[in-house]
């Protein structure tokens, strides 16, 4: 398949790219090109100019500052899923970037490309959402910062402008006694996410503190489902109370359920609950291991589990 | 619009003007004729076209030639020196791992990937390395002792 006919400028530098979007209206970014060129050469996108970032060094790389994890929009899913800063601090983001696609995939995609195309049935959006980050965006007049509640609005919608590039994505560093956990389930060819389940809980001795519970591939955008995370927190972490509070995402999924020929909206209604249970299930068991006294053994399991 | 770009294919370098849409693998095998490398899915979800840019596999499928200009690309017809096969070639025939062999080229170079990243994989480890790469005759049982035997590991069962 041919992409439709499109003029090509590359950029140097973060002012170059606005400098290049604002000389050719109507132009796309490519970051690694994994979400774009797709759409390309399916002719779903048809844009008169592309401007190639994959060069601008300052848009690579992984800091840890501030309390929060730093990663560089141009960093390829590989480098997130292999580092061990991300591991320690946000592990629901290594864990999502070490499932997207295939290995090939992973070299080449980028976390700045990946949310600013913003597909629902991808991977990141749902972690990022859940984790409470928030997006660098360069635009016309400087920089801003857009959290992740505001920045997904639809089906490939963003709340990028015309001239903006996102060019560092901030997560927060769990905090202590929080645990993480993606749980997906993949198209088996795509490795897309039919579902995705973002959760974050966290364990105060024997109560659920906060809890986030973000959904990706169910409705048009990653969304939090409120219902969820109601349900749980303050409760007493059991197999039960885990249970009943997964049972709440069908509060949350409206009416606008994505259906395809691999699974319907029924199907993924009907599984929803039951992927919800397993992230529950999996970040309380990390946060139960953070909260563990030393004293216990590293396989000390709490007895709801 | 053309753009000049320079890729260094198994160590020869091309200068050639391209169309910013031409995609990698048709500069890999219309340009530069090498068509070891194969069109498949297309869509880059099936692994045929998979080769190195600068030491790192990518589906070429999904990349631009405009984005590999100035990079080293290695395709199966680079592995081999001369006439000694390269080890994974020499596994994937020994163990038979293809039949029909479309997606050969593809898998050999996911498998270099693999063991670039894992040098001693479990057979766990070989099957989720290649999840990017289909297979539609082999059932993979051969392609996973192919790799172990390349990977010069007894892990798993024989």
């Amino acid at each position: 398949m041919y992409a439709p006919d499109f003029a090509y400028y590359r950029a140097d530098s973060v002012a170059e790219i606005g400098r290049l979007l604002r000389a050719h209206p109507g132009a796309k970014v490519l970051a690694g090109g994994h979400s774009l060129i797709p759409l390309l050469k399916l002719r779903l996108a048809a844009p008169p100019a592309l401007i190639d970032i994959g060069r601008v060094a300052e848009l690579k790389g992984i800091a840890v500052a501030d309390g929060r994890v730093r990663i560089g929009a141009l960093t390829t899913h590989a480098e997130i899923a292999a580092s061990s800063d991300v591991a320690r601090h946000a592990p629901a983001l290594a864990a999502a970037a070490g499932v997207i696609g295939d290995p090939a995939v992973r070299n080449r995609g980028t976390i700045g490309g990946n949310v600013a195309h913003a597909d629902p049935a991808s991977d990141l959006p749902t972690v990022l959402l859940a984790l409470g980050a928030s997006f660098a965006v360069a635009t016309d007049d400087g920089e801003r910062t857009i959290p992740a509640g505001k920045f997904f609005q639809g089906m490939m919608a963003t709340a990028l402008g015309d001239h903006d590039v996102v060019t560092a994505i901030d997560v927060p560093a769990a905090p202590g006694g929080q645990g993480q956990a993606y749980e997906k389930f993949s198209h088996p060819a795509s490795r897309y996410a039919v579902i995705g389940v973002a959760a974050t809980v966290e364990l105060r001795g024997e109560t659920v503190g906060n809890v986030a519970v973000a959904l990706g591939g169910l409705v048009p955008a990653a969304v939090r489902t409120g219902s969820v995370e109601q349900a749980l927190s303050g409760r007493a972490p059991s197999a039960e109370a885990i249970a009943g509070a997964a049972a709440a995402v069908s509060n949350d999924l409206g009416d606008d359920l994505i259906g395809d020929i691999y699974a319907s909206a029924e199907y993924r209604r009907a599984m929803a609950p039951v992927c919800v249970k397993r992230a529950l299930t999996a970040a309380l068991k990390q946060a139960s291991v953070a909260d563990a006294p030393a004293a216990r053994s590293p396989w000390w399991k709490p007895s709801w589990l | 619009m053309t753009v000049p770009v320079s890729i260094t294919v198994n160590g020869q370098r091309y200068d050639r003007e391209v169309e910013p849409r031409l995609l990698l693998v048709h500069f890999l095998r219309e340009v530069v004729g090498s068509t070891g490398t194969k069109v498949g899915c297309d869509t880059s979800q099936c692994g045929a076209c998979t080769v190195l840019m600068d030491g790192v596999s990518l589906k070429s499928c999904t990349a631009l030639a405009v984005q590999a200009d100035g990079a080293e690309v290695t395709t199966i017809e680079g592995l081999a020196d001369g006439d000694a096969l390269h080890p994974l070639q020499d596994a994937f025939w020994e163990k038979h791992g293809l039949q029909c062999g479309f997606c050969t080229p593809g898998m050999i170079m996911a498998s270099h990937e693999l063991l670039r990243v894992t040098p001693d994989p479990s057979d766990a480890q070989i099957r989720h390395g290649l999840e990017g790469n289909m297979c539609r005759c082999t059932g993979y049982q051969n392609i996973v002792r192919a790799v172990r035997q390349a990977a010069g590991t007894t892990a798993g069962q024989p």
